[in-house]
């Protein structure tokens, strides 16, 4: 504290920390707590908050657990968002290790920069793209009934299948660049070396370019699985009432339902399912936070 | 077995491999691009009906797209205003704590990035009605800066990483003041990462979806309108409107790695700047 | 041009958390005096010079400049221009706004500040400079940009933290000269920081020869050298050779010391008395090949000669194993001596030193 005075003047110090407040507690932790206590107080008519009524509950959570729909699309969200990450991640990791390692720089380049440019497309457009692709009457059933494998047009739309490859397409490349960018401070001199002692290409992977990559992986990892559980474009825009998204739920008892509170209940578990996940991605890959959040 | 077919197998493999990927990554967009100048009715490429571009011309009368365009404009520049002071300040801050303080604070101010856009707008929403303030443009901005701001800060920060701490000392020893400082020596050293980071908080901004959907009240955004038409206004129109998305975004790319790229000359790798809809983006560390 | 002030340092103590970098240092440096502080990295130079320059306050102790105590006056405040041992210049300014700084802080006008630092400029040699960017400059270009942006806001004393160890030897002598004539021409009270001991031999008024945070001996170049306070510096400036052993003789100035080598003589550096432990330093040119000296008589067998020109050290071996190392004059004649099977090493009395058993200087 001192040190900041000394470096910085009075007025400047007290100016940064003022502003660091505002962000740290007027937009994050406020709202977030705000939000939490609404979740444990029951939904009332205006002129009853405050009231004797207004008193914490479970109530907006246990009837989550009560409610057989709710549970499992809860659970399917969860279950499902993993599928997302474990597949984006199956495809992503050869890519990053050819671009960091299996390619000269120039290409690498190339085809970051080819990377690059879907990357910064609206994820809405990404979306929409595989709508067209898989709608009745889009490319996929036109080609197979023009081939003549079916005569009957193939229902993808509203499919959980078919969100989790819209998911998967939506973020593989949240995937890609942190491992790119482990990688690519992996020592070439590493990976010669055991092919030199004669270890196999999986060997190599498995003992020297997978552990290494750990970091990216986590980075990865946590990332997808943020986006495809919080996701809500991809789920309305690919899904359907049978493929209904935890988001959605939580969308519709804000603005359709009009039950603000279970709405907060639903964001607060919805929350804690990502920290869960962060807390074991990171004990599972052994990285700190200040690795995972660079 | 023989060594050499076994690795001609391998190559063969990756190339393959590297195809499907990229024609994974492109073929969709191109696909659908193509379809906003099919004269069909229906937003498809198949059947090819002619080629048009009716659809371009029903965005120019479509006022509904005019006037979120200009709500993005307004929320963006919200977003600029406060993220780019907010993290400034914090990477300064940050720069000064004692390790364990800082470890702390910079978890706290990162954890934005690592929660998913829904939570943000639900709790600023929920927070802001306790003040009678309900869904706007204001909000938006609001609840936007909340995780913008983290990646701003993440930018300074990696430019204060390497600030020589003896620039400020000689600046002190020949007489500065502190605010004399900040005005000479650090604001200058900091400039071009400010611009960097005003435009990735730009970017972050107009894309946001997730976030905004929330709080934004009756002042669509451009992104929420875009959504809106892809769920229900089905169009050819819609698909009109994503190709000028997909060229802005590309041109807006190409531009910021290329000036980037032309700062960091003698960094020989390109690590991508990212700035996407989804927020657990990685940023460059610089 | 201004005129230097004088430095106290009384009863300085630095320390940071549990390590102290200053112990107890009192000190008083004259006005106008070139000061060296000489000493091995981490000897708690730099962190003396932090608290003359106002970067840190000390623990306990104070600091006065002038007179003046300086206490609570930060770096800004005080009549100081600390020379940065990485320079420190300022990258994205020209170097005459990098020698105007200061004088634009103390809001001289634009053209006023301009035609300052060309004069500036001029007087260390950059006359043309003045709108070339930092990083155009050689490291010898620089060094000077460094010395004219202090000497700007006309400091009364000059603080430099090691500024020549970035260039190469020959500009570094160079630059002593430099450094020494400016010093001359203005008056300013130099307090130079560095490991080098010839930079603080040939420059310095005074040097204060430290270690492990204290001052090990505070003396004049030549004083340092021939009359070393303490083993260390005895060690760490010059070369030395050393014999160690136990007090078994006193007269009035000289002291007898029984070592594995036989008995030497020697002047008490160091208030030895009957029986103490002592160490004995002669230097490499004071010894010679010769069978008189009646300070001592080594027998030892000659392991390397290296012909320097002018002079030849001779390196040798006792028959105790150490090593012994002779510097002499090249009078053409010492074809022989490598051919003797053994070489006699000797020493006058008053060539020598004895000081109380201390701590060495690890080179």
């Amino acid at each position: 504290m001192q040190a900041l005075v000394a470096r910085y003047g009075g007025p400047i110090t007290a100016l940064m920390i003022f502003t660091s407040l505002v962000w740290v507690l007027g937009l994050l932790l406020l709202p977030q707590l705000t939000m939490i206590d609404y979740s444990f107080r029951p939904a009332l008519p205006l002129a009853e908050i405050g009231g004797p009524k207004d008193v914490y509950t479970l109530e907006n959570y246990t009837f989550l657990f009560g409610n057989a729909g709710f549970l499992t699309i809860f659970a399917k969200t969860i279950w499902s968002s993993i599928l997302v990450t474990i597949a984006a991640f199956a495809i992503c990791y050869p890519l990053a290790y050819y671009l960091a390692r299996g390619t000269s720089i120039g290409r690498a380049r190339l085809l970051i920069v080819a990377l690059i440019i879907p990357y910064w497309i609206n994820e809405i457009l990404r979306t929409f793209a595989w709508m067209l692709i898989l709608a009745r009457g889009g490319l996929i059933n036109m080609a197979l009934m023009e081939l003549g494998v079916i005569d009957q047009p193939i229902v993808f739309l509203g499919q959980t299948p078919t969100i989790v490859l819209g998911m998967v397409y939506a973020y593989v490349l949240f995937m890609v660049f942190p491992i790119y960018n482990v990688l690519d401070t992996l020592d070439k001199a590493q990976v010669e070396a055991a092919r030199d002692l004669g270890a196999p290409w999986w060997c190599i992977h498995w003992r020297i370019a997978l552990p290494h990559a750990k970091p990216g992986i986590a980075v990865g990892c946590i990332s997808t699985f943020m986006l495809a559980a919080g996701s809500y474009a991809v789920p309305t825009i690919l899904g359907g009432p049978q493929s209904r998204w935890f988001t959605e739920v939580i969308y519709s008892q804000f603005f359709e339902g009009m039950n603000w509170n279970r709405g907060a209940a639903f964001a607060f578990l919805l929350l804690l399912v990502c920290v869960t996940f962060i807390v074991i991605m990171m004990r599972l890959f052994r990285v700190s936070l200040g690795e995972v959040a660079k | 077995m023989n060594r050499l077919s076994s690795r001609v197998i391998l190559r063969s493999f990756i190339l393959l491999y590297l195809v499907a990927f990229f024609a994974y990554l492109f073929l969709p967009l191109l696909y659908m691009s193509a379809a906003a100048f099919n004269q069909s009715r229906f937003p498809a490429t198949v059947p090819w009906q002619g080629f048009t571009l009716e659809w371009f011309d029903a965005l120019l009368n479509d006022s509904m797209l005019w006037s979120s365009l200009g709500n993005s404009l307004l929320v963006g520049a919200g977003v600029v205003a406060l993220s780019v002071p907010i993290g400034l300040n914090a990477a300064l801050l940050l720069h000064l704590l004692q390790k364990r303080v800082r470890t702390l604070a910079y978890g706290v101010m990162v954890s934005p990035i690592l929660m998913p856009g829904v939570i943000l707008g639900i709790s600023t929403l929920v927070f802001w009605r306790g003040f009678d303030v309900g869904g706007g443009w204001h909000l938006a901005v609001l609840a936007q800066t909340t995780f913008i701001a983290s990646y701003c800060m993440m930018m300074f920060q990696a430019r204060l990483q390497r600030l020589d701490p003896t620039w400020e000392e000689a600046a002190l020893d020949l007489g500065a003041s502190h605010f004399q400082v900040m005005r000479r020596i650090m604001l200058p050293f900091l400039a071009p990462t400010a611009i960097g980071a005003a435009v990735i908080a730009f970017l972050q901004s107009f894309e946001n979806y997730n976030t905004t959907l929330f709080v934004y009240g009756s002042d669509r955004t451009l992104t929420i309108y875009l959504a809106g038409k892809v769920r229900v206004g089905l169009t050819p129109a819609v698909n009109a409107l994503s190709v000028i998305f997909i060229l802005l975004t590309v041109a807006a790319a190409v531009l910021f790695e290329w000036r980037r790229r032309a700062e960091a000359r003698p960094a020989a790798r390109p690590v991508p700047a990212k700035a996407s809809l989804g927020r657990a983006a990685p940023v460059p560390a610089e | 041009m201004s005129i230097g002030e004088s430095v106290h340092l009384e009863n300085v103590t630095m320390r940071f958390g549990d390590f102290t970098a200053v112990d107890d240092v009192s000190l008083e440096i004259e006005a106008g005096e070139f000061f060296s502080f000489l000493g091995p990295s981490g000897c708690g130079k730099t962190t003396i010079l932090r608290m003359i320059s106002g970067f840190n306050e000390p623990s306990a102790g104070r600091v006065l400049i002038g007179g003046r105590d300086m206490r609570g006056s930060g770096p800004n405040r005080r009549p100081t221009a600390l020379i940065f041992q990485n320079l420190a210049l300022f990258p994205l300014m020209p170097v005459w706004e990098n020698v105007a700084f200061g004088l634009e802080m103390r809001g001289m006008a634009r053209s006023a500040r301009r035609r300052r630092a060309e004069e500036l400029l001029d007087l260390v040699a950059l006359g043309n400079a003045g709108d070339k960017r930092v990083a155009d400059l050689s490291g010898g270009q620089r060094q000077r940009v460094a010395i004219a942006r202090a000497l700007a806001v006309e400091p009364k004393v000059m603080l430099l933290d090691e500024p020549l160890s970035a260039l190469d030897l020959k500009l570094r002598q160079h630059m002593r000269a430099e450094l020494r004539a400016i010093q001359k021409r203005t008056g300013v009270t130099f307090i130079y920081i560095t490991h080098d001991q010839g930079e603080a031999l040939t420059m310095s008024d005074r040097i204060a020869v430290m270690s492990r945070g204290r001052l090990e001996q505070v003396a004049r170049p030549d004083a340092v050298y021939n009359e070393p306070a303490t083993p260390f510096a005895a060690s760490f400036v010059g070369e030395a050779n050393i014999f160690q052993g136990r007090v078994v003789g006193l007269s009035a100035e000289e002291v007898e010391i029984e070592t594995d080598l036989g008995r030497m003589r020697a002047r008490n550096g160091g208030d030895l008395r009957q029986g103490d432990r002592a160490m004995l330093f002669v230097r490499p040119e004071r010894s010679s090949i010769a069978l008189g000296g009646d300070g001592g008589r080594i027998e030892a067998e000659l392991v390397e000669m290296e012909f320097e020109g002018s002079f030849i050290n001779l390196r040798l071996r006792a028959p105790n194993r150490q090593p012994i190392m002779v510097q002499m004059a090249n009078d053409g004649g010492l074809g022989e001596m490598a051919r003797m099977a053994s070489v006699p090493v000797s020493f006058a009395a008053r060539a020598a030193i004895a000081l109380p058993e201390g701590e060495l200087a690890h080179q």
